[in-house]
């Protein structure tokens, strides 16, 4: 595309054709073949493309963990696997699943579908976005091969002191964790940034906020939960790793500190931690249901105000992860209160999907039969979820099986089945090419029925006073036939996913060719051509309508007047989306890489020494100037 | 689909000051979540000194000389800040580059007080838990000191090149001043925490 000649300086797009408009909108936005344009591309379809692609890579390490753990479980006194293996497996099952895939793969779907179905050309801050991207891969590199040269945490995901802390957890495991804390947290909190900023400035115009589409609600309000959860979870692994490292006294009792100001610090985030991946999933099944029932959501007020009380709600419940430490009786009845508060706003929604689907015309495909089975599962862990939030049954089943079976029937069916479905929804999307409808089926049954054969039976181990986080139990005890079920069932489960990436690599090459709107869709998104082009769209949309492509069947309002020689969108106000802007949009850079080398550098040199710190500052001063200083292209001299 | 244009943006500018701008967003959102930070810091030292025995933990309080001579600057600082971010709005070039030299020996003398601020603590970070929290606490607000002056030097130089004629730099401006407001209004929380807080608070 490069050997088309330069567009005139200032040309814009008016009156152009659409081979003249093509041609030059990408020869600006395009991201160049070859290594220099894989570094510095800042297109944020590569770069989310990228972040789902090592998401999902991350789900199936942890994924491994979880088949190891059970095998060794699947019969009592087993000694295949020893307790400080066992220890690091629970660990790195958990840390990576939270921090690694759950919370990644919901930003990096934010990252890649936000800006299409908002109607704009590029993410807000995508030099940011870029940065982002390797922080987290630095990260989950730095756990996954801190975990080969055994030195991976042992501490379990919440890493509670005093176990974590210095006397009971010498060497640098701990401290691996806290630091892919670090590098995990700085990447959610500059993608909330940037989602909160390309929602409230480059919507498309007309795109009122009543006609925001609910996904994108959903992580607009998830990224506001990221801005105030995650500062929580920095302040404690970075104070834990300086009681670690230079004898601060945060967590030790003996001088003024408190473990369980260790447990506020990390439910304060943990909790909010837990929507932030259930609410991006509510948006996936809001935006799935209405292409597959061919109407309207209904209760379109109703959803979006449920998802702002549950993302304020979620700061509030925090310490019903912490019934068991002995906190005053008025507190822990608030709590119970509040948790069991949520469950209206669930509920609201729960109902608004329900009447979606009554009202229309179902299609039963697979993302479909991914929300109906999200619906029962989830529900089931909603009620286990009221049960948990009362004390009394609480003290009983306090770090038994019955709360792993809890959050896996809330974060499993309530977030990965949804993200299932997402991915056969939008799949044709990123890719141009359809996953198959016939492996599809056997990805759902099989995980459906996989999951709940290996997770229901995990409340009677837990009833029966199975712990959580053992490496093996007597064989008087009883738990021998069931944890073998539940192994098998577990295998199950895990064929699902190998059947998804069967169907995803065998699609890829082979599958059908989808068009720019296979499913019908009503959202910007299906506007474009799949995969889109580098600019997006071609001329940006106006919106009238919610759905606009189902009110829009002869042709489509756009916007006219935008450089093409030069990188710009529209920005607008935040209420009415009305233009107040041509902003130009940062150009493809291999400083954002640089950077993020030179503060990866830093976060792991502050493991083994606090002057790492020092040291790192000018490398990455110099990254942030190469970054910032204005290279005389188009996009800086505006 | 084919497209029918409605709108016709050709007109509009390229840059513009506060909410209309998405970088005046974008720091917003930074400042909340930095705030947050402070907030959460700020959390933690009240949660340690409600359940301590006495406070600061037989530690002697801090001096108040040094912190307070950073806050007299820092409040003093307000003041050519906005007037920098006034020019900038007005587009006056050769004052915004006096203010922003202004702003960055505003920047410096604060950092140059702040050296003699943890000595003045009178309690190391690894004494005791009061130690840890002062320390962590005074230490963040020391790296947003750092960061945002670190920000203003490298503005200042860009305004002194050909760059610097540009509206997008000076909405950069504005937003720097704006960011230096939040430092030196989470300071003053932070001043009273650190100096006032233990001399006042008798559990």
């Amino acid at each position: 595309m490069t050997d088309i000649a330069a567009p005139v300086k200032g040309q814009r797009d008016s009156g152009l054709d659409d081979a003249t408009l093509h041609a030059a909108l990408t020869r600006t936005w395009e991201t160049p073949r070859g290594l220099y344009g894989f570094f510095a591309t800042v297109d944020h379809k590569i770069i989310g493309r990228r972040f789902i692609v090592t998401a999902f890579v991350f789900l199936f390490l942890a994924g491994l963990a979880a088949m190891a753990m059970r095998y060794q479980l699947s019969r009592p006194e087993n000694t295949a696997i020893g307790p400080d293996l066992y220890d690091q497996l629970f660990t790195m099952h958990g840390s990576t699943m939270m921090f690694l895939f759950a919370v990644p793969v919901m930003e990096a779907f934010a990252v890649y579908l936000v800006p299409l179905m908002v109607g704009t050309r590029n993410i807000a801050f995508p030099r940011l976005n870029a940065f982002s991207y390797w922080i987290y891969l630095s990260g989950g590199l730095m756990l996954w091969i801190a975990f080969l040269l055994n030195i991976g945490p042992d501490v379990g995901w919440f890493s509670y002191v005093p176990l974590a802390g210095p006397e009971f957890s010498p060497g640098k495991r701990a401290d691996f964790w806290a630091q892919m804390i670090t590098f995990t947290e700085v990447s959610a909190l500059a993608i909330a940034v940037e989602i909160i900023v390309t929602v409230f400035k480059q919507r498309a115009p007309g795109m009122a906020l009543d006609r925001i589409p609910i996904f994108v609600w959903a992580v607009l309000i998830t990224s506001f939960v990221v801005l105030f959860a995650m500062p929580a979870v920095m302040l404690s692994s970075t104070t834990l790793i300086l009681d670690r490292l230079v004898g601060t006294h945060f967590y030790n009792a003996a001088e003024g500190g408190d473990p369980v100001l260790w447990q506020h610090l990390f439910w304060f985030f943990g909790h909010p931690e837990v929507y932030i991946i259930f609410i991006p999933a509510t948006g996936f099944i809001s935006a799935i249901i209405p292409t597959f029932v061919r109407r309207p959501i209904f209760g379109y007020i109703a959803l979006v105000l449920s998802l702002i009380s549950i993302g304020i709600l979620s700061f509030g419940l925090w310490v019903h992860h912490m019934f068991a430490t002995g906190l005053p009786q008025l507190g822990q009845s608030f709590f119970t209160a509040s948790s069991m508060l949520i469950a209206i706003p669930s509920g609201i929604q729960i109902f608004c999907w329900i009447a979606t689907i009554w009202l229309g015309r179902p299609m039963w495909k697979t993302p479909l039969l991914f929300v109906a089975g999200f619906i029962v599962t989830f529900v089931i862990g909603g009620l286990t979820g009221v049960m948990v939030a009362s004390v009394p049954i609480d003290l009983q089943v306090h770090d038994t099986y019955f709360v792993v079976a809890h959050f896996h029937y809330v974060l499993v069916g309530g977030a990965v089945f949804p993200l299932i479905g997402a991915v056969y929804y939008w799949f044709p999307k990123f890719t141009g090419r359809m996953l198959s409808e016939r492996l599809g089926k056997w990805n759902f049954w099989l995980a459906v029925i996989g999951f709940n054969a290996a997770f229901f039976p995990m409340h009677f181990l837990g009833l029966m006073g199975m712990p959580r986080r053992v490496y093996t139990y007597p064989l008087g005890a009883g738990w021998g036939e069931l944890n073998l079920f539940v192994g098998l069932a577990a295998a199950m489960l895990f064929a699902s996913f190998a059947v998804f990436l069967w169907n995803v690599v065998a699609s890829l090459k082979r599958g059908e060719v989808a068009g720019p709107n296979p499913w019908g869709g009503g959202t910007l998104e299906w506007a474009t051509a799949s995969p889109p082009p580098f600019y997006n769209f071609m001329r940006i949309p106006v919106v009238t309508h919610r759905e606009p492509l189902w009110a829009e069947t002869e042709s489509l309002p756009v916007a006219t007047g935008l450089r093409v020689d030069a990188r710009e969108l529209i920005c607008g106000t935040v209420t009415d989306a009305t233009p107040e802007l041509r902003e130009s949009s940062p150009e493809n850079s291999i400083w954002p890489l640089l950077s993020a080398i030179a503060v990866g550098a830093t976060f792991i040199g502050s493991i083994f020494t606090p002057w790492a710190v020092v040291w790192g500052a000018p490398p990455i001063a110099i990254g942030l100037i190469g970054w910032f200083w204005p290279k005389g292209t188009p996009e800086d001299e505006e | 689909m084919k497209a029918r244009s409605v709108v016709d943006v050709s007109t509009l500018p390229t840059a513009g000051f506060g909410p209309k701008s998405p970088m005046w967003w974008g720091t917003l959102g930074f400042m909340a979540l930095e705030g947050g930070g402070f907030v959460l810091a700020v959390g933690t030292y009240l949660y340690l000194a409600m359940i301590a025995p006495d406070w600061p933990l037989g530690a002697v309080e801090p001096d108040l000389l040094p912190g307070t001579i950073v806050t007299v600057l820092l409040v003093i600082s307000v003041v050519p800040n906005h007037l920098v971010s006034r020019w900038a709005r007005k587009q006056r070039l050769g004052r915004v580059r006096i203010g922003l030299v202004v702003m960055a020996l505003l920047g410096i003398l604060p950092l140059i007080a702040r050296g003699f601020e943890f000595p003045a603590l009178n309690v190391r970070w690894d004494a005791n838990a009061y130690g840890s929290v002062v320390w962590v606490v005074l230490g963040l607000h020391t790296a947003h000191l750092v960061t945002d002056l670190g920000d203003t030097l490298v503005l200042a130089a860009l305004m002194f090149t050909r760059h610097g004629r540009s509206a997008k730099r000076f909405s950069d401006v504005t937003d720097n001043a704006f960011y230096w407001d939040f430092v030196v209004a989470s300071w003053v929380v932070l001043y009273l925490l650190i100096y006032w807080f233990p001399r006042l608070y008798n559990p």
